[in-house]
């Protein structure tokens, strides 16, 4: 097991399709596997970058993007999946697009017992609160997941989470 | 210690002089009553938040960021918006000039029992404000106040918090539009036009 991974080129891939469909603000909570996204947006001076102090307040902000006119996309830690859960009442009733991006954790390796609990329910709580999920394990298939993701949620104003697995992000080895 | 300063204003005539200089603003309100005081002079430029607690404020922001040339005006509760306190610093912190966040404050919890809310336990909405980073923000008793108060929330060029004190005076639902997709494709189309479709 990898729990060194050489130069990851997938935050890019991610960045990449953000850019090709046209989303223009980006709200977060940090995640260490969002970290280097989260600087490629930051440096982009055509995106409207929010850090939060919790991640329902994404939810909000990019539904108010969305009225304006804007696309946008929340980036978080599996753990926020759950802070979430009575705002996506607002994205169900009001049929609102929403493009989350979500980095798993307490589901590969994990060393902290604490994080399971949210890892493994993340799925089931987003689709009980109306969410499609699609789900990225690998580096080579990060580009397709979320370009499909994109062109699903903005098309059809329906939210969608795509879960970047815990085995593509590695963990921390604790045994040595 | 001296006596806590009662709110007078009626929030009826709050929200009607606050709808007199709306100007082409957009405005979102929160959950509960704040829905009902607009809903008395219903308009497309109007998002009627009817659910989402603590929610009005971010979405105000997000709709501000993407709207830079409008004024955005958030219109909420004080129990709306100390169950998303967080906004206060994540808006402080991004200080958009276009963005007045307004609180009509009863200092109780009227859809459920007008049980006291903080804002009558000593907290300050407004200091939290001003720690949070608003340059421009004031707590609002009187008519000469809030007459001073409506230019600066609808024509200010800079990030702006009222917190008007409002009696517990209760009035009847007054809007039965509901359906919250109707109501934000209603708000795109008004706003967006054709591009609303895109």
């Amino acid at each position: 097991m990898q729990s060194q991974t050489p130069a990851r080129t997938w935050p890019r891939d991610i960045y990449d399709v953000l850019k090709q469909v046209g989303v223009e603000q980006i709200a977060y909570v940090p995640d260490a596997g969002h970290a280097q996204l989260i600087r490629d947006c930051e440096a982009d001076n055509a995106m409207s970058v929010v850090s939060l102090t919790t991640e329902e307040e994404g939810v909000a902000m990019l539904a108010g993007g969305w009225l304006g006119g804007k696309r946008g996309a929340l980036l978080m830690q599996s753990s926020g999946v759950g802070n979430c859960i009575n705002l996506l009442s607002v994205i169900q009733e009001c049929r609102f697009p929403l493009l989350m991006i979500v980095t798993m954790r307490g589901e590969w390796g994990e060393f902290n017992p604490w994080q399971l609990p949210m890892g493994q329910s993340v799925q089931r709580v987003l689709e009980d609160s109306g969410v499609y999920v699609q789900r990225a394990d690998r580096a080579d298939e990060v580009r397709d997941v979320t370009y499909a993701a994109a062109q699903m949620t903005f098309s059809s104003n329906r939210p969608i989470a795509v879960l970047l697995g815990q085995r593509l992000i590695g963990f921390k080895d604790w045994s040595k | 210690m001296t006596e806590r300063r009662q709110g007078t204003l009626d929030r009826r005539e709050v929200v009607a002089a606050l709808i007199k200089g709306r100007g082409d603003a957009l405005i979102v309100t929160g959950l509960g009553s704040t829905c009902y005081d607009f809903g008395t002079q219903d308009h497309p430029n109007t998002f009627y938040l009817w659910g989402g607690m603590g929610a009005a404020a971010m979405l105000g922001l997000g709709l501000a960021l993407a709207q830079p040339t409008r004024r955005v005006v958030v219109v909420t509760g004080d129990g709306e918006m100390l169950m998303g306190l967080g906004a206060f610093a994540t808006i402080g912190a991004k200080s958009p000039k276009n963005f007045s966040l307004v609180v009509i404050d009863n200092e109780h919890y009227s859809e459920t029992g007008m049980q006291p809310t903080h804002t009558q336990r000593g907290v300050s909405m407004t200091g939290v404000a001003k720690a949070c980073n608003f340059p421009n923000a004031e707590t609002i008793y009187t008519e000469q106040e809030m007459a001073k108060a409506v230019p600066e929330i609808f024509g200010g060029k800079e990030l702006v918090f009222r917190d008007i004190k409002v009696n517990t005076s209760r009035y009847p639902m007054s809007i039965k539009l509901r359906d919250g997709a109707h109501i934000k494709n209603r708000f795109r189309e008004n706003l967006l036009g054709a591009k609303a479709f895109d």
